[in-house]
């Protein structure tokens, strides 16, 4: 059976959720990156107005204020845009269980079966156009096709708050004239092997003989000629266990220098709190723990650990934390910079194995903990509850933990 | 410019089938206004002030008009003419 199968893409989505809570700016070009203030760092995302000026993704700041000097910066709110992120994600999962995101701001959607309760996919994908509207204010480009490469073609052909559809009747006069680097994973590289034996569209592409390709390429020739023939059956993933982005950290340099264990205990534990409450709100769960340390001479290096069982236990990221911490330094300089990062993200989700030798019911007290102090504090204030600890030492326990997060979607492939 | 979004101390009640409906709020002025009826509830978003949340259509003294909840657990509503 022919499936049908969505790709929506949320446009300039990290300027267009600054747009709706900066009504003053509308009309106005704005960018989202770096650190305004310190007027450094690079633009993450720019809106259509600054686009036009010229203003690219992976600009620095300054390069954009030349060529745009009406432009305003704004510094990413990453915790917002994970929360829009989920609330689309429940508008999609309305038309189907079917939902594989990629990245924060795409989804594909296999809504095949709902074909025949909600209407067809252009209508399904209008829809959800409109939800995403009305809802939460922003715009979204939708591709219907017939499979994930020509439904993502068809959200990048036509933007913004456009549905273009890429039906089997049509990709062929639609997309074939595209240039090939418009194709999923025809990056730079491959764009200039593809240049070298004449390939300049995605038809040129799909006409060629499949083993030339693979003889320029290696398997990826094969791979890129089924996606540009429409051939690519590959599913979209029923259960999504992989968090949109990559990892939750937060670091701080502290007020005075650090100069024995508990000092840093106390630190990372703050710092741990608040990586761990961050997950918990988002909904993930990490894999791997990594602190980062800063003598007072700027010496710094990180050190990461693979651990038993996804958590987003406070406790457990704490000890982790102070356990890779003990490991890895002697003490030669007292320390100025401290950070605590959770990586390897799943969700929710993501289930595993559990072994004989660790207490699933003293975990899940744990979980009950942390989520009733989450509640404390969210109806509180942070300083509502605090752990003994921060008691040593109240310089130390005033400490701002600053934020950072790592977004890249994963890989098409074997995730 | 002013900000056309107005966050607003409300008074509401919650049903035993865990309804909330918001009964009066008090404007900017320190006046308070009853809420008649609440015609309709749903998520959306407010272009005007800037934000998303449950849209509470009340009817004000037979006027509609919006009062949203914020999921940071608080309540705006828009500045008219703004």
């Amino acid at each position: 059976m022919e499936r049908t199968i969505l790709h929506s893409d949320i446009n300039c989505c990290y300027a267009a959720i600054e747009h709706l809570h900066h009504p003053e700016l509308a009309g106005k070009p704005l960018a989202v990156g770096g650190d305004p203030e310190s007027r450094h760092g690079i633009v993450l995302t720019a809106d259509y107005i600054a686009k036009k000026h010229g203003v690219k993704t992976g600009m620095a700041l300054w390069q954009a204020k030349q060529v745009c000097p009406d432009i305003t910066f704004i510094s990413p709110r990453m915790d917002l845009y994970l929360r829009f992120s989920r609330m689309a994600h429940e508008i999609y999962s309305e038309y189907t269980d079917l939902q594989e995101p990629y990245g924060i701001d795409e989804s594909w959607l296999d809504v095949s079966a709902s074909s025949s309760i909600k209407g067809d996919g252009y209508k399904i994908a209008e829809e959800i156009s409109n939800r995403m509207k009305s809802e939460l204010g922003i715009t979204v480009s939708i591709g219907v096709s017939f499979d994930k490469i020509y439904a993502k073609l068809g959200s990048d052909y036509k933007k913004p708050d456009a549905i273009t559809t890429m039906y089997k009747d049509e990709f062929r006069q639609k997309a074939w004239k595209l240039p090939a680097s418009d194709l999923l994973y025809v990056g730079r590289s491959t764009n200039q092997k593809l240049l070298k034996i004449g390939i300049k569209t995605i038809g040129d592409l799909a006409r060629m003989d499949e083993h030339i390709l693979v003889n320029h390429l290696g398997k990826m020739g094969s791979v890129l000629w089924a996606f540009a023939n429409g051939y690519d059956e590959s599913p979209v993933r029923l259960e999504d266990t992989h968090a949109p982005i990559k990892s939750v950290g937060n670091s701080t340099t502290t007020p005075r220098d650090l100069e024995n264990d508990e000092d840093v205990k106390i630190v990372l534990y703050i710092l741990a709190e608040s990586v761990a409450a961050r997950l918990r709100e988002n909904g993930f769960r990490c894999r791997v723990v990594e602190i980062s340390i800063r003598d007072n001479e700027l010496f710094s290096f990180t050190r990461q650990k693979k651990i038993d069982h996804a958590t987003n236990i406070t406790s457990e990221i704490a000890a982790y934390a102070y356990q890779i911490f003990k490991a890895s330094y002697d003490w030669r300089k007292p320390i100025r910079s401290v950070g605590v990062r959770g990586a390897d993200l799943v969700t929710d989700n993501y289930w595993e194995q559990i072994d004989l030798f660790s207490s699933v019911e003293f975990r899940e007290k744990q979980m009950k903990v942390d989520a009733a102090v989450d509640d404390i504090r969210r109806r509180f204030g942070f300083y509502s509850i605090q752990r003994g600890l921060m008691y040593r030492d109240k310089l130390l326990s005033a400490v701002n933990a600053r934020e950072d997060h790592v977004v890249h979607p994963h890989g098409y492939f074997n995730q | 410019m002013e900000s056309s979004k107005v966050y607003v101390d409300v008074t509401a009640e919650f049903s035993k089938e865990g309804v909330l409906t918001p009964k009066s709020f008090r404007w900017t002025d320190g006046s308070v206004y009853e809420i008649q009826r609440v015609k309709d509830i749903r998520r959306a978003a407010s272009l005007k002030a800037g934000g998303v949340g449950m849209r509470y259509t009340c009817i004000v003294n037979g006027r509609e008009s919006y009062l949203y909840y914020e999921d940071n657990n608080m309540w705006f509503m828009e500045r008219a003419g703004a």
